[in-house]
């Protein structure tokens, strides 16, 4: 490149005048996604960090840190870690839940050649559609009086529960539709799993007398879809510590702090109560949560994910 | 050891016939190659062999027993694949005591933990182990006994998945282009330990390949396939000299046979390209045929006349020892390839007029329906009728 | 699995088995959405009787609509989430592909630390985030606006890894013909790499809208004007107005708020898979 052109004798040489010219262009170009993602991603996780360790609430002109003393307040509100323990809890539920269910689903849909389509797109449909809605449709489904699941209880003489209302249920019922919302998601990456096995692994199986369908599950499948499950466990756990909308809509985190989780309670100190430095505090905690499960699965990925 | 016997083996895909009614005796330890160009079917019919695929119709026999209703595991034999099937996640030795575990141990003596408690568990483990270590010291592997696949070299691998089959001794041997997936130095070396691999154990082996210079290299005898059809089985040597069809002619050989037009001027004189070929054919005259010359058939001669064909060159390949001329003859419409001595070769240029001659004996005539037309009588007189019929 | 290779009872009997299994999860699945439907059809005396059935006696769903669609300005929520998101997909677009060309297709000095913001924007969860960017609206007068459920969203991460990653896969000489041919830099984005990129933007859209489609979180806290609600916080509204007795209206509303993204789905379901799984599997 440029060796030619020495007779323009360059203050610089041609090559790193190119060099230059394609770093401005290139910053150019990506100047308005650099502007936003500044003003719109790093300075707000500053911003939050800094409300976290000061004394600064809404409206305030000054302030002054104070250390660890939003993160105290936090730690020993009794709500808090009730919401805490409860999204653990949670996540303690939907991950296998949704997992595990979402195997079997896959696995059966996979094994056979019929209807894939049709049981793909049901067993998903939950993952996309407007959860804020189907909360509202969740709620008439677990409606005390009018509700199916109490109507049919009922019918069967089996006991029949208050179940958003009920401190013992509250938790449990919103689990379960997390597991609802999320079992899909876990099955099309384990279709998409099970999909890159070699049909040449089956067959060697089947030579080498692995055909009954539990030992080419035990030889071929499960072992071939460890590192699609590893994966699965974690988007599904950082997915299952971000339950909003259906706390919101059916219980608001009540009875008492039965069903609270931490993006609730995010949500209602800093909004409702306004009470910006907990809700900060609150915020790292939650990102620390979130940032450690990321890393996890980068760390897991590290060889599968080529980042340059 | 058993012998292979396949009749009349049918397979559709839908509306696709990929086998048409393909028969072959495979005798005890023979080295039997299917070749033929890609989407021949001679996969399929190494898979309805190995049991992984039902055939519409026909019969498996190995051994003189028909298999036609049994699975893989029931038939004895091995298969290696051309993408080698390794278990990832198992180390080599897993990997070779997978099928030893399978037939040895019951479904209980292999579960995980409480199978080790189970009674015979670990005598027949401990004779597994050895087995494994016995059969690929023999292959020069049983230094990676404890890696996985994913550590190994493509020629390491390449011996784990002959190893895999070899633990257990089959009946047959399978193998789907075993040696594809490997460099070319690699390829050859890895054919040869596979032919000391036949001599040694004995087996069947029945081998997939659409390389000829591998099926002409292990074979004691080569199944020539094309379009789901088995068109000749014969020793390596036969099938290159002595083509049964033109199909088989024209998928041997490196560069492709030449084959042209012609036609029978009288009995025993042929027309070619210009030029006369003197054969005796049981054929009537007028009737026209394809003759097929290898360029290896031809050689130098310093004037035109009979069984010399004539033209100007058009390219010269230099081939080291070789040359290979492509000649323009007149009134054909692709170039004739003639390998010549490269000691000719400052004598030639391009535009050139050159003579070459033909040995009659070498010459292949082919009816206009591909089938071979052979000098020989008890032959040729199979295939007067049609052959009228075309003369007319 | 693969296809049974033995046409045998044991593959009769498993296939039975699956059907089995997969219509009673199935079942399971959709009981919230028949549920709604059903309800969303019946008057009200069937839906507080004691009685139950999927299909009403009396076909009620013409008077439920159309009170959902009167009673709270449904299609003024329809309409402001489509607006709302339209406006977002454009933005993000418009803002992530010129920067995904850069990071893959340019050398330039600081390219490792640019990648390195994306990853972290891509790492933060948005919600986190909310309390800062809801000061910036206020400050900037922007709360209750439009405006205010859109600029968070300007810029994507997620957008800006999923083009590059595509962006990557296309080969270098096709950017050096068209420098060749005059093209710059700019132009190469829209006009060669973004078109050769149609499955990752169709992807990326579908994830963008159902994702802003179906955002409660955000709406609720930067607007109160109910005539700015996209639908998910229209219908939650709508709820609590009515109180939770007018069952059959809040139904057929949560049915139309829903009923879009269904329909669009179950019409080109592989790409809705891909668009909202895509990043997850790269």
């Amino acid at each position: 490149m440029g060796g030619a052109r020495t007779d323009r004798a360059p203050v610089t040489s041609p090559a790193r005048a190119r060099a230059v010219a394609q770093t401005l262009a290139a910053w150019g170009l990506a100047g308005p996604a650099v502007f936003f993602l500044l003003v719109l991603f790093l300075l707000p996780v500053a911003g939050v960090f800094v409300i976290a360790f000061s004394d600064w609430q809404f409206g305030a002109r000054s302030f002054s840190f104070v250390g660890f003393a939003n993160f105290r307040e936090v730690f020993l509100d009794p709500a808090f870690r009730a919401s805490l323990l409860n999204s653990v809890v949670y996540v303690l539920i939907v991950v296998p839940g949704a997992g595990i269910l979402g195997l079997v689903i896959a696995v059966l849909i996979e094994s056979g050649k019929s209807c894939r389509a049709f049981y793909r797109a049901v067993h998903f449909l939950p993952f996309m559609a407007t959860l804020a809605a189907m909360a509202i449709a969740w709620e008439a489904l677990l409606h005390p009086a009018i509700g199916f699941v109490n109507q049919a209880l009922a019918v069967t003489g089996l006991p029949t529960a208050n179940w958003l209302r009920d401190e013992n249920t509250a938790l449990p019922v919103l689990a379960a539709i997390g597991i609802w919302q999320n079992l899909g998601y876990a099955m099309v990456l384990f279709l998409a799993g099970l999909k890159s096995i070699p049909q040449d692994l089956y067959d060697a199986a089947d030579v080498d007398g692995a055909d009954f369908w539990f030992d080419r599950l035990r030889t071929v499948t499960l072992p071939m879809l460890g590192p699609v499950s590893m994966f699965v466990v974690i988007v599904v756990a950082v997915r299952a510590f971000e339950p909003f909308d259906i706390v919101k809509v059916l219980t608001q985190g009540g009875p008492g702090h039965a069903s609270e989780m931490l993006l609730y309670t995010l949500y209602r100190e800093s909004f409702e109560y306004l009470r910006t430095g907990y809700g900060a505090a609150l915020a790292v905690v939650f990102l620390g949560i979130v940032v450690t499960l990321t890393l996890v699965q980068a760390r897991i990925m590290g060889k599968r994910v080529h980042y340059q | 050891m058993a012998s292979v016997a396949i009749e009349d083996i049918r397979k559709n895909y839908g509306p696709t016939s990929v086998l048409r009614g393909v028969s072959l005796l495979i005798a005890d330890g023979e080295f039997l190659t299917l070749l033929g160009p890609s989407g021949c079917g001679k996969s399929t019919l190494l898979r309805i062999l190995a049991g992984l695929e039902v055939q519409d119709a026909g019969s498996v026999l190995i051994d003189r027993r028909a298999v036609d209703g049994l699975r893989p595991k029931q038939r004895d034999v091995a298969m290696v694949f051309q993408s080698y099937a390794l278990y990832p996640h198992m180390t080599v030795a897993s990997n070779m005591a997978l099928p030893l575990r399978m037939r040895g141990l019951s479904a209980f003596q292999r579960l995980p933990l409480v199978g080790r408690l189970l009674p015979g568990t670990a005598r027949i483990s401990a004779a597994i182990d050895v087995e494994v270590m016995r059969t690929a010291t023999s292959l020069g592997i049983g230094h990676l006994l404890a890696r996985k696949p994913g550590q190994l070299s493509g020629g390491q691998r390449q011996r784990v998945a002959v190893g895999r089959a070899m633990v257990r001794h089959p009946a047959v041997f399978l193998m789907d282009e075993p040696l594809s997936n490997l460099d070319a130095e690699l390829r050859v070396q890895m054919r040869a330990e596979i032919k000391d691999l036949h001599r040694r154990l004995g087996g069947t082996f029945v081998y997939v390949t659409h390389d000829q210079a591998e099926a002409m290299t292990l074979s004691d005898r080569v199944a020539l396939m094309v379009d789901g059809e088995l068109l000749q089985v014969a020793a390596p040597q036969d099938i290159y000299a002595d083509p049964d069809d033109r199909r088989v002619a024209e998928f041997i050989g490196s560069p492709r046979i030449n084959m042209l037009d012609g036609m029978v001027r009288e009995r025993g004189v042929i027309d070619v390209a210009g030029s006369t070929l003197a054969m005796e054919l049981d054929v009537i005259a007028g009737a026209h045929l394809t003759v097929g010359i290898r360029s290896e058939a031809f050689h130098f001669v310093d004037h035109g006349g009979p069984d010399v064909l004539t033209g100007s060159v058009r390219m010269i390949e230099h081939m080291g020892s070789d040359l290979l001329v492509h000649l323009d003859l007149a009134g054909v419409d692709h170039p004739v390839i003639a390998r010549l001595l490269a000691e000719r070769a400052p004598y030639i240029a391009i535009g050139e007029t050159l003579h070459v001659g033909v040995r009659p004996d070498r010459v292949l005539v082919f009816s206009r329906d591909g089938r071979r037309l052979r000098r020989d009588a008890g032959h040729g007189r199979a295939s007067i009728a049609p052959i009228r019929e075309i003369a007319r | 699995m693969s296809a049974m290779t033995f046409p045998n009872r044991q593959s009769l009997l498993s296939s039975i088995l699956r059907h089995a299994v997969l219509i009673c999860t199935g079942a399971l699945i959709l009981a919230p959405f028949m549920w709604m439907l059903s309800l969303s059809i019946k008057p009200p005396c069937e839906i507080f009787g004691v009685s139950f059935s999927f299909w009403p006696h009396q076909f009620y769903g013409i008077e439920n609509y159309s009170r959902a669609l009167t009673e709270a300005p449904l299609l003024r929520y329809m309409g402001n989430g489509v607006l709302v998101c339209a406006i977002i997909l454009a933005l993000q677009i418009l803002v992530c592909a010129p920067c995904a060309y850069v990071l893959a297709k340019l050398r330039f000095a600081g390219r490792k630390l640019l990648f390195g913001i994306v990853l972290i924007g891509l790492m933060l969860p948005h919600q986190v985030l909310s309390l800062p960017l809801f000061i910036l609206s206020y400050q900037l007068g922007l709360l209750d606006t439009y405006a205010a459920l859109i600029f968070p969203y300007v810029v994507s991460p997620f957008g800006i890894f999923l083009f590059r990653q595509f962006f990557m896969t296309i080969p270098d000489d096709v950017v050096h013909a068209a420098r060749l041919d005059g093209l710059s830099e700019l132009a190469i984005v829209w006009k060669i790499m973004l078109p050769m990129a149609l499955p990752a933007l169709i992807a990326f859209s579908i994830f963008s809208v159902i994702g802003h489609w179906n955002d409660l979180f955000w709406p609720l806290i930067v607007v109160r004007d109910q005539s700015l609600m996209p639908p998910p916080l229209g219908i939650m509204v709508f709820r609590n107005e009515e109180a939770g007795n007018d069952y059959g209206p809040l139904m057929a509303a949560s049915t139309l708020v829903v009923m879009p993204l269904v329909i669009a789905f179950l019409a080109a379901q592989k790409w809705f898979v891909e668009g909202m799984t895509g990043g997850a599997v790269k």
